[in-house]
């Protein structure tokens, strides 16, 4: 086994960041690494939260993060934040809701941006997971805004998908849209204290009461809950309510394990994988090497001028490589 | 491959002028770096474990108390303990002339004082910061 | 404002001079294309009656201490008393500070003003970890009302009037001052001067905070309560717009949060105390920055004047006329100032003071020519002080009320800057209210907004700050003599607090501190509680340990 595997195994927090990030910059070499990670065994609770923007996120994942530390358990956070679709370059801020944390040795919090549409978002947060689970981390937060498909991807990797709203900010309309409700395995209304709560909370019972997609037989069914958590400015209420959506959590993944379920929700999560291996290794080096060729640029400029359309040409480049 | 600079901007201390780095996040965003940005009233050590957490590169450091003396020192301190001496951290705020050869020697790579233009911070770190392999 | 006759009159000139304006201009191009205030508001060639020809005299102006107070509170303007020429100072240890406010008190300074270091400023003691480095550094450390007796040691605190810059830990500094008074046989209600005691602000700009928004304002409220009840000539809460200028807000922002922020506070005392308010009104104060953009500022502080009356008229339903009077301080921007060539810094000060003078304030802080580089120097606080001297004594600017009143330019820009004021504090309010356009980061964002802006328009030189971007001086070296803040602060604050810890009545303290808690949990005015704690030498931290143990510790949401 490499060097560096064993220490990201030990849990070297450096080397495993520095191996998110390489990921993350498409750097060659870390297949190699990840390879020898995909086969530790692993017994961690991946937990995907997704919301609009200001949805309270990290103020909900940091409370969480206290309630798993008092039970001792080991974390990952992940935190995913858009980025300037003009430099490519982004602000993380993330964690700055997480800070009292930053100087708990049990908890590794990696910030990562969304990268404009570049793509590859979702493979580098499925390989950071991946990389976190290695280090043998009891609990993985991955937290990402829902807006976008790539973040919608990046849901694939967890567990146990919480999806948080809060009243009054038009979440109603917007989650439906996205089809977000069907992902959802908790729901949580934060700010729980503001007006348009009890609403809110009435139009979820009434989605999921008529919810089709749910055909397992009764006794076998997750009753998909709906956690409020109340008042921010009160702490000791808040945490409380955080207790709370631990306790769905922890019953969540027992759920999972006790009707076999986890090996579904684990080869959704490796078929997602696959796809973007696949992706990496398929899409991603033709698209690189029309650039490269400046195929692109002529494709484009053609398309400019309407003499040919988009289907012709990616016709004709699929036939092109797909006959090889 | 696509390298981009991480950047962790972080205020040690207690005081909340955060105006000078608020702007610098944003002029390093639009210069495309990824800017970790961590608010105001952080100690060295959570500096320190935050830029190791988030790999970067460089720590920069902003300060208008007149702690700097004693604070820029203790994030270099921390990094070293923790193994991480190679990450760069500079410096920025209000110091006075007198106290930058000691801010040197203890390692803080270069101190921006006011007035400093936003592009000259961009042009330094684009020189002075190769991230590592 | 102006009858027909005088309008057809007025176009018709227009219609010639905007002639001679294209004639000349055809040949000669002005220097630039947009000409706009600091701020981007921008600015006409010229202004004449039709600008001002909705302006209604009664309504929208009227005399000096007439409704709504445009042009000034008083009816004899600055002829009857001039503005309090007030000085911020602190540093290092109690006794040093106490030094240099007696030598102020001998230079012809109307009143004093305490400038705290960062861990009295954020309710911690200089033994907590979280104080290492700050003590007396960017001002005076208070731990323990010892610190605060030596602060105030030989003044009358009868007969002059203190101003403390101290937010989160307001009630308890007020608390101190409150006992110290008592020792020195001074009643209650014989003591004035200010708290800034404005925590809104601080989630807004500058960012030291305790305690969230809410029980933020809460005990706020306590203190303006108690101050109306037992200490009616202190005012109680200085409505700050000078932060939010300095963390990068443009005039209109500075002018919009401020009065808001304002509103925020009234609201919450009718509604959290049940006064009146003709009650509490008359003793909120105000405190605006005057920056660089000369006119901009002048109308920036006679609009602050007449919003704010109107809100308490219109809005509060205030009777007193004294309630409808905003009266503020002044000081002169921090951020104008330049570390390059800092002998220009005089110039700028001198500026901006005039501006505030024309603007009608009531007290003023110049700045030091030095403050940008550290704290001011004797020699520099003195330069600064004589600045002022000089616009009240020699320039003849106070002859004569609102010598500007009536300007074409200055009453149309006032009342633009009045409108803009209006829709972003109309935006606030459905918001429902500064607490929740805080959690939003509203405020915070539209502050950040205008600071990225303004920075880029410096390193495009759209802005001019001469020495920075223009006229730079390659060669320079810092020329001005730097202040030392003594090294061995820290240590003998520390000894003295270790030794104060160990010689009063620790029993005492514990039940101190039981008391104060359940009058937080309960909902009580903590000033009754926090008077007595600090007597028997319970320090800062340990009250606002208190504070953050029952309202929770609001920590920074870095909204950038």
């Amino acid at each position: 086994m490499k060097e560096l595997s064993k220490r990201i195994i030990e849990g070297d927090v450096r080397s495993a960041s520095h191996l998110i990030r390489n990921i993350e910059d498409q750097m060659p070499g870390t297949d190699d690494v990840m390879r020898e990670l995909f086969t530790v065994k692993k017994d961690t609770h991946v937990i995907g939260f997704t919301g609009s923007p200001g949805a309270g996120k990290s103020t909900l994942t940091d409370g969480l993060i206290t309630a798993y530390r008092k039970l001792d358990k080991t974390i990952g956070v992940l935190a995913v934040d858009p980025s300037s679709p003009f430099s490519g370059g982004a602000i993380l801020g993330d964690r700055i809701r997480m800070v009292q944390h930053a100087t708990d040795r049990k908890v590794f919090m990696r910030s990562l941006s969304a990268r404009g549409s570049a793509g590859g978002l979702s493979k580098a947060a499925g390989e950071a997971v991946q990389i976190m689970e290695a280090m043998g981390k009891d609990r993985i937060l991955v937290e990402t805004c829902g807006v976008g498909q790539q973040e919608v991807d990046i849901i694939d990797h967890a567990h146990t998908v919480v999806v948080v709203l809060v009243p009054g900010m038009g979440d109603e309309v917007q989650t439906i849209k996205a089809g977000i409700m069907e992902i959802a395995d908790i729901f949580v209304i934060n700010k729980a204290n503001r007006d348009g709560a009890q609403k809110l909370y009435r139009e979820i019972s009434a989605m999921l009461a008529s919810s089709p997609s749910n055909k397992e037989a009764p006794e076998r069914r997750w009753k998909v809950p709906i956690v409020m958590v109340e008042n921010l400015n009160d702490h000791d209420k808040f945490q409380q309510s955080v207790e709370t959506l631990r306790e769905k959590l922890d019953e969540h993944y027992e759920y999972l394990i006790k009707n076999h379920l986890l090996a579904n929700k684990a080869q959704h999560k490796i078929e997602a994988e696959l796809k973007e291996a696949l992706w990496s290794r398929i899409f991603q080096p033709v698209v690189d090497k029309l650039y490269a060729d400046g195929e692109m640029e002529q494709m484009i400029d053609r398309l400019v001028k309407k003499e040919t359309d988009p289907y012709t040409l990616a016709d004709k480049i699929a036939k092109e490589y797909l006959d090889k | 491959m696509n390298r981009k600079i991480r950047i962790l901007l972080a205020k040690p201390g207690l005081d909340g002028h955060d105006r000078g780095v608020k702007v610098l996040a944003r002029c390093f965003r639009d210069a495309g770096f990824e800017v970790i940005y961590t608010g105001c009233h952080q100690t060295p050590e959570e500096i320190a474990l935050t830029a190791i957490q988030e790999d970067v590169d460089v720590v920069g450091l902003s300060c208008l108390s007149g702690a700097h003396n004693a604070l820029f020192p203790a994030v270099v301190k921390d990094l070293k303990q923790n193994g991480a001496e190679d990450i760069v951290v500079f410096g920025g705020g209000i110091i006075p002339e007198k106290d930058m050869p000691s801010l040197h020697k203890a390692g803080i790579q270069a101190i921006f004082t006011p007035g400093t233009p936003m592009q000259a911070t961009v042009d330094w770190l684009n020189e002075h910061i190769t991230p590592r392999d | 404002m102006f009858n027909k006759d005088t309008l057809e009159q007025s176009g018709a000139l227009r219609r010639k001079w905007e002639d001679a304006v294209k004639e000349t201009v055809s040949k000669h191009a002005d220097q630039k294309k947009d000409w706009t205030t600091i701020s981007n508001l921008p600015i006409k060639r010229v202004y004449g009656p039709e600008d001002m020809k909705e302006m209604d005299f009664e309504k929208d102006s009227g005399y000096p201490g007439q409704y709504p107070f445009l042009r000034g509170n008083q009816p004899t303007g600055y002829r009857g008393r001039n503005w309090t020429f007030r000085m911020f100072s602190g540093m290092g240890t109690a006794a040093e500070t106490n030094k240099r406010w007696k030598y102020l008190l001998t230079t012809g300074q109307t009143g004093l003003s305490a400038a705290f270091d960062m861990p009295t400023l954020m309710g911690y003691d200089t033994d907590s970890p979280k104080a290492m480095g700050e003590c007396g550094r960017c001002g005076v450390a208070i731990d323990t009302i010892e610190d605060f007796q030596e602060l105030v040691e030989g003044i009358p605190l009868g007969k002059i009037s203190t101003s403390m810059t101290i937010n989160p830990p307001a009630t308890v500094l007020w608390a101190m001052y409150c006992a110290c008074a008592e020792q020195q046989g001074v009643p209650l209600t014989k003591i004035s001067g200010t708290i800034q005691n404005d925590m809104l602000k601080e989630f807004i700009a500058q960012k030291t905070f305790l305690c969230p928004p809410e029980p933020s304002v809460k005990l706020i409220s306590d203190t303006i309560e108690f101050g109306t009840k037992y200490v009616p000539k202190w005012n109680t809460v200085s409505i700050s717009g000078y932060h939010i200028r300095e963390a990068g807000s443009n005039a209109v922002q500075e002018l919009a949060f401020t009065l808001r922020d304002g509103i925020e506070y009234v609201e919450d005392v009718i509604r959290r105390k049940g006064l009146d308010v003709d009650e509490f009104a008359p003793r909120l104060s105000f405190f605006f920055d005057a920056h660089i953009d000369f006119f901009e500022e002048i109308c920036k502080l006679r609009a602050a004047r007449r919003m704010w009356a109107r809100i308490m008229k219109e809005r509060f339903h205030a009777k007193n006329p004294r309630s409808l009077w905003m009266r503020f301080h002044t000081q002169t921007a921090g951020c104008s100032l330049t570390a390059q060539q800092p002998y220009n810094n005089v110039v700028r000060t001198a500026v901006e003071a005039l501006s505030a003078v024309l603007g009608g304030t009531q007290s003023l802080h110049t700045n030091s020519l030095d403050e940008v580089l550290c704290l001011p120097s004797e020699q520099a606080v003195q330069i600064a002080l004589r600045t002022q001297q000089i616009i009240a004594e020699e320039t003849g600017v106070t002859n004569t009320i609102d010598p500007l009143g009536g300007s074409y330019f200055i009453e149309t820009l006032t009342n633009e800057m009045e409108e803009k004021a209006w829709e972003y504090i109309h935006k606030i309010d459905d918001m429902g209210g500064m607490i929740p356009a805080i959690e939003k980061g509203f405020p915070q964002m539209e502050i950040s907004d205008a600071s990225y802006r303004f920075q880029q328009q410096i390193d495009d030189k759209e802005k001019t700050m001469i020495g920075v971007n223009r006229y730079k001086d390659e060669k320079e070296k810092t020329a001005v003599p730097i202040l030392e803040i003594d090294e061995t602060v820290e240590e003998t604050q520390l000894k003295k607090l270790a030794d104060v810890k160990r010689r009063r009545d620790n029993r005492k303290v514990q039940s101190c501190l039981q008391d104060l808690k359940s009058a937080c949990k309960t909902g009580k005015n903590v000033m009754p509680f926090c008077i007595e704690a600090v007597k028997n030498k319970v320090s800062v931290q340990e009250i606002c340990d208190v504070y953050r143990d029952v309202y929770g510790e609001y920590r920074d949401p870095g909204i950038y």
